[in-house]
């Protein structure tokens, strides 16, 4: 990626990407930790994820400035073009995956506070697949990788039939006993949240494929519809 | 003799070279022995602008030259390959370079009005053509050709005046009306704009914008920008040869070739 003649100009794109780089390190480790709150019931590492978003926040402003200024100052063209408008891009999307993270941690908080269902044992599979996922995928980000981030994007269809399963699961047990109705809901949110990551972070994947080849991925999204899942809902607690 | 080099990335010719309004076919150039053009073959399509880029030497006004045989001017220059304009060779024997020439008008890079007035900067291939069989005839191509180089608004009171008085901007738009005021198939302009500033080079390209409706513009630039602003098709031109030739929107955004890429991003080794 070096070897401009103006020299500032790498040293500014490297920064671009360094910092879309520490968002990405950052979002994984939000979505690890909003996780492991739900699992060990742990509200101040829930606390401390919703408190964290912020940061992911002011990179991705960090990013707006660094791409504003680039396309202002340099007239990126080619790669250049692509790795900057990719930036945005990519910032955008893993700035979506922070605010998941953190809803899954809010959803933590309550959670905690009422007596645990059983299929919460679901929920930290599906997250490690992702968690997987948006890995391999900043990892084809750094090593401008496409065909790492086309493997990462077909694995979007895994994280599609477990929230399916899960979505199945928690309807039973809301079934056998409605007490277990509130905390079902808050999995099924939860679980909801974890797979828009997924879907941004094969965003992210499909981005990464342009930005080293110049064309889109082809073909359609994987996408394992096994029963049609209710309709978008606004994801906030209600 | 023939320098045997890849074909262009891209698709610099069209399969049929008829359809092009200017078709060049493996043309090698030499000053004395030196090469200067390499096997370049280019289709240039009728009623667009088609870009050259590439860095200083690299034999793109060499190429640009070729087209109206302004290269015969120069005496140990040789050019070797064909060229054909809508069809005919134009490097024929009994081809007249200077009824080619009123066919296939330039501009250059320094606006070089002649010390006259600006009506008889315009007036001027006009009336050696013999275009005109009276005075009204010829005030109508004047001001025809000043307006459709934008510059009418600005001159119309001052014909009289000398053309050399006018701004650099001014100056180079006069220079494209009296190369229009001949009624040219294709236009070479050649560094048009390296000479102007921003608002002189914006009406420029607004009017190289406005000429494709009815000529075919071929245009050497050192500016990316400027390539990527006016032209639909761009070829790089790199030590004499035709590297990569395609859609400006490709070329800029997705060039195949490393050393395309390279040129454009700014970062040649």
């Amino acid at each position: 990626m070096g070897d401009h003649t103006m020299r500032a100009y790498d040293a500014e794109l490297e920064r671009l990407a360094q910092t879309i780089t520490r968002m990405g390190g950052l979002a994984e480790s939000q979505l690890d930790q909003a996780i492991g709150a739900l699992v060990g019931r742990d509200s101040d590492l829930a606390a401390r994820v919703v408190a964290g978003d912020r940061q992911i926040d002011d990179l991705e402003h960090e990013v707006q400035n660094l791409t504003v200024r680039l396309l202002a100052l340099r007239q990126p063209m080619a790669i250049d073009l692509r790795a900057i408008v990719a930036a945005l891009r990519i910032s955008s999307d893993l700035e979506r995956i922070g605010d998941y993270a953190a809803n899954v941690a809010k959803r933590a908080l309550v959670l905690n506070r009422i007596p645990v269902v059983e299929p919460v044992g679901a929920i930290p599979r599906m997250g490690r697949v992702v968690a997987e996922i948006i890995r391999e995928v900043l990892d084809a980000y750094v090593e401008s990788d496409a065909d790492k981030a086309l493997a990462a994007w077909r694995r979007d269809e895994e994280v599609d039939e477990m929230h399916t399963s899960l979505f199945r699961e928690l309807i039973t047990y809301m079934m056998e006993d409605p007490r277990n109705i509130t905390a079902c809901t808050h999995l099924m949110f939860i679980a909801k949240n974890i797979e828009r990551i997924g879907d941004h972070a094969t965003n992210v994947a499909e981005t990464i494929h342009f930005l080293v080849r110049g064309t889109p991925i082809e073909g359609d999204r994987p996408k394992a519809d096994g029963i049609a899942p209710p309709p978008e809902a606004e994801e906030e607690i209600p | 003799m023939n320098v045997a080099s890849k074909p262009a990335l891209g698709q610099a010719t069209l399969d049929d070279r008829r359809l092009a309004k200017v078709s060049a076919r493996d043309v090698d150039v030499f000053y004395g022995a030196k090469q200067a053009l390499k096997s370049v073959s280019i289709d240039i399509r009728p009623n667009e602008v088609t870009a050259l880029i590439g860095p200083s030497g690299c034999g793109k006004s060499t190429f640009l030259r070729c087209l109206n045989r302004m290269n015969d001017l120069i005496e140990s220059c040789r050019v070797v390959g064909s060229i054909w304009l809508d069809g005919e060779d134009i490097y024929t024997s009994g081809l007249d370079p200077v009824q080619l020439r009123a066919r296939v008008g330039m501009v250059f890079q320094k606006p070089n009005p002649f010390p006259k007035t600006i009506y008889d900067n315009v007036a001027y291939g006009p009336r050696i053509h013999g275009l005109s069989r009276s005075r009204a005839e010829l005030d109508e191509i004047v001001m025809t050709s000043l307006e459709k180089a934008g510059l009418i608004d600005e001159v119309k009171d001052r014909l009289q005046e000398q053309g050399t008085g006018l701004s650099g901007g001014q100056q180079q738009r006069l220079c494209i009306a009296r190369a229009i005021a001949v009624s040219p198939e294709v236009i070479l302009m050649d560094e048009p704009c390296s000479a102007l500033d921003p608002i002189a080079t914006a009406k420029v390209e607004e009017l190289i914008d406005e000429l494709r409706q009815r000529y075919t513009i071929v245009i050497v630039t050192h500016s990316m920008q400027q390539a990527a602003r006016v032209s639909q098709r761009t070829g790089f031109f790199h030590l004499g040869e035709l590297v990569e030739c395609g859609e400006t929107e490709q070329i800029f955004t997705n060039p195949r070739h490393k050393l395309t890429q390279g040129y454009i991003t700014g970062r040649f080794g």
